[in-house]
């Protein structure tokens, strides 16, 4: 009887094609607002991700989240290092300054200033220029997006000199990095050159960067940083955690996509469910002459789920499909870079998308299995 | 020939009452009705509108429960199954015509005669192919892949005898088959429902307003107001 399930189904065929639209329009919906939901919180903590020599963070108690870390003063870098099972540690200033170019552009930047020596948390990819030639005088390394704000319309080119807080710079190279959730410049430049560039205060390190003893695992040791010296110690898993709560809980962006999404769930359900509820309603007949030829109901119940998940199915497929698409076209542009579907929006929409028709079908099933077939026999 | 000699009962009602609806506005739709039908035979229903005939062959199909009475059909107490047997006892031993032929309408005439094998669990290419070889005893032969909305009446009510005849069953029950169709087409549909549905071991039950069939029923059972109030019988070549 599958197959009469089949047939009964896709020959109604205007419903038919209004369920897999309403169900693949639900799907895109809510896949696409996840992933944009998703892929935006990602990028709250993508400057923490690109840094992957060190794998503690350690902060000042008070700080939120890792747009706004307030400065520690230099000595706690000693205070960690102390820390057994801390086998190094390392200062990272993290500010924002103006930049102005030879012509006069100028921009806000967020600058982080590097441990001299080591260099930890340099930018992962260098598309001109060498790291290293950050230990030249006034060397500054930004990104490429960061670039072409500078100079639109430039090819890439080091040895230019820029100007912030009045002090000469000079670009060495020019750098990949993760879209971060500002749309900020960024710029790498060493730490004691950090402090010039932005100008000195009484605290300047935002944070103690620091790696665990071989065979140690990062919370454990962050643990350790935390009850020896009074500082907040995460590891950089937990930190992005605690940096995506804090936007979630402080920004509209939850409450926006949120609404997006339950509209598309809400969508999905009333069109879908009215129209496979209305199909079923309006077979009722067909239903009821099955029954009398003597279809159990366990059969007419197999019959509706497969055509519920039929439905549900494709129209599924071509609502995440729409959406893989708009994320490959999309990723590559600067606004959207780096954009993902993560796995869990795949499940979670598929959750979503056969509740609600397994909800509609369910409504509908109750009436078939309720059904007198003596119905049959009236006109 | 000889059935009609010794009949045996296929269906057997014995003081059947049915009641819709409880207390104060209830009625009471059959009254008391006693009915045989036998084997080998076409018995015709007949009667005024509203008298209960409808009812009386729901009740007859296990359709609708007797509110009183007994049910015998193939010698199977009706009320001693439970509703699921019933269920499969239909599937097994009943066919089905209709008024309003109730056929599915994505599927094509092939198809919906084959749909109580299909029920049955027979394989779908089985199932078709005797559903075809039913459509051509009864001249269909041209329109296997028709679906029902390319058919006309007379045709969809041959593919629902086809349907109602495919798996053989021991009794046959149709309500009105041939009052959506023009007189024409109603004697010719009655003719092929009477001489394909003959057999020493099935029974026929047909609800009719129409006199123009009455020659094909060996037995006419006239309904009054909820009771069976004659029965005249006389015998009749059923090949015609
Ligand atoms: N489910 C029901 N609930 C209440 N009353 C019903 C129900 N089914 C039938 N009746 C009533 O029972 C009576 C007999 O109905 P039935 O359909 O059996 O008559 P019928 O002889 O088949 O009539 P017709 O020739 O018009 O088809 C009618 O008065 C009808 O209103
Ligand atoms: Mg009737």
């Amino acid at each position: 009887m599958n197959f009469v399930a089949f047939k009964m189904l896709v020959g109604d065929r205007p419903k038919y094609l209004g369920l897999i639209f309403a169900i693949g329009f639900a799907s895109f919906l809510i896949s696409q607002q996840c992933s944009i939901f998703c892929s935006l919180m990602l990028r709250t903590t993508s400057q923490i991700r690109d840094i992957v020599d060190a794998s503690i963070w350690v902060m000042d108690p008070a700080t939120l989240y890792f747009d706004e870390a307030r400065p520690l003063p230099d000595n706690k870098l000693y205070r960690v290092r102390q820390v057994p099972g801390v086998a190094w540690a390392v200062p990272l200033f993290k500010g924002t300054a103006t930049m102005r170019t030879d012509k006069g552009n100028f921009r806000a930047i967020t600058l982080f200033g590097l441990d001299d020596t080591s260099l930890v948390g340099a930018p992962p990819h260098m598309l001109l220029g060498r790291l290293e030639d950050l230990s030249l005088p006034d060397a500054v390394i930004i990104d490429r997006d960061g670039y072409k704000l500078l100079y639109p319309g430039e090819p890439y080119k080091i040895g230019r000199e820029i100007e912030m807080n009045e002090r000469r710079g000079i670009i060495v190279g020019i750098c990949k990095i993760s879209r971060a959730f500002n749309a900020n410049l960024v710029g790498f430049t060493r730490y004691s050159n950090a402090l010039d560039f932005v100008g000195q205060q009484r605290n300047n390190m935002s944070f103690v960067l620091a790696q665990p003893d071989p065979g140690l695992s990062p919370e454990v040791v962050a643990q350790r940083i935390k009850a020896k010296t009074g500082l907040m110690a995460l590891d950089w898993n937990a930190f992005g955690w605690k940096t995506i709560w804090y936007y979630m809980k402080h920004t509209g962006i939850p409450i926006n996509f949120g609404t997006t999404i339950i509209v598309g769930i809400i969508v999905g359900m009333v069109v879908a469910g009215q129209t496979f509820y209305i199909f079923t309603i309006e077979n009722l007949k067909q239903f009821g002459a099955l029954k009398a030829i003597g279809v159990t109901n366990g059969t007419l119940l197999r019959m509706i789920l497969l055509q519920a998940s039929i439905v549900a199915f494709i129209g599924y497929s071509i609502g995440v499909s729409m959406c893989s698409f708009f994320i490959m076209r999309t990723t590559h542009l600067p606004a959207t870079r780096g954009f993902t579907i993560p796995w869990q929006v795949f499940v979670f929409t598929a959750i979503i998308i056969f509740s609600i028709v397994l909800l509609a079908s369910l409504a509908s099933l109750r009436k078939v299995l309720v059904l007198e077939p003596a119905i049959v026999f009236r006109g | 020939m000889n059935s009609l000699a010794v009949p045996t009962a296929a269906v057997s009602l014995q003081g059947v009452t049915k009641e819709f609806g409880k207390g104060e506005s209830s009625t009471l739709v059959l009254r008391g009705v006693n009915l045989d039908v036998y084997y080998g035979e076409i018995t015709l229903i007949v009667g005024q509108s509203g008298s209960g005939k409808t009812t009386l062959l729901s009740v007859a199909a296990g359709l609708l429960n007797a509110t009183s009475g007994t049910v015998m059909v193939l010698g199977q107490d009706l009320a001693a199954l439970s509703p699921k047997e019933q269920v499969l006892f239909r599937r097994k031993n009943l066919g089905f015509a209709f008024q309003q032929f109730n056929l599915l309408p994505a599927l094509t005439a092939c198809e919906n005669a084959a749909v109580p094998l299909l029920a049955a669990g027979v394989n779908r290419h089985e199932a078709i192919h005797r559903a075809s070889l039913l459509l051509d005893r009864l001249g269909m032969t041209h329109r296997y892949n028709a679906l029902p909305s390319k058919l006309s009446g007379g045709e969809q009510q041959r593919v629902a005898f086809a349907r109602a005849l495919i798996h053989e069953p021991h009794l046959v029950i149709a309500d009105e088959p041939t009052s959506s169709l023009d007189s024409q087409t109603g004697q010719l549909v009655m003719e092929l429902l009477t001489s394909i549905s003959f057999s020493p071991n099935r029974a026929v039950i047909i609800v009719t307003h129409d006199d123009r069939i009455f020659r094909f029923g060996n037995r006419i059972a006239t309904m009054s107001d909820g009771i069976i109030d004659h029965i005249t019988s006389h015998t009749i070549t059923p090949s015609s």
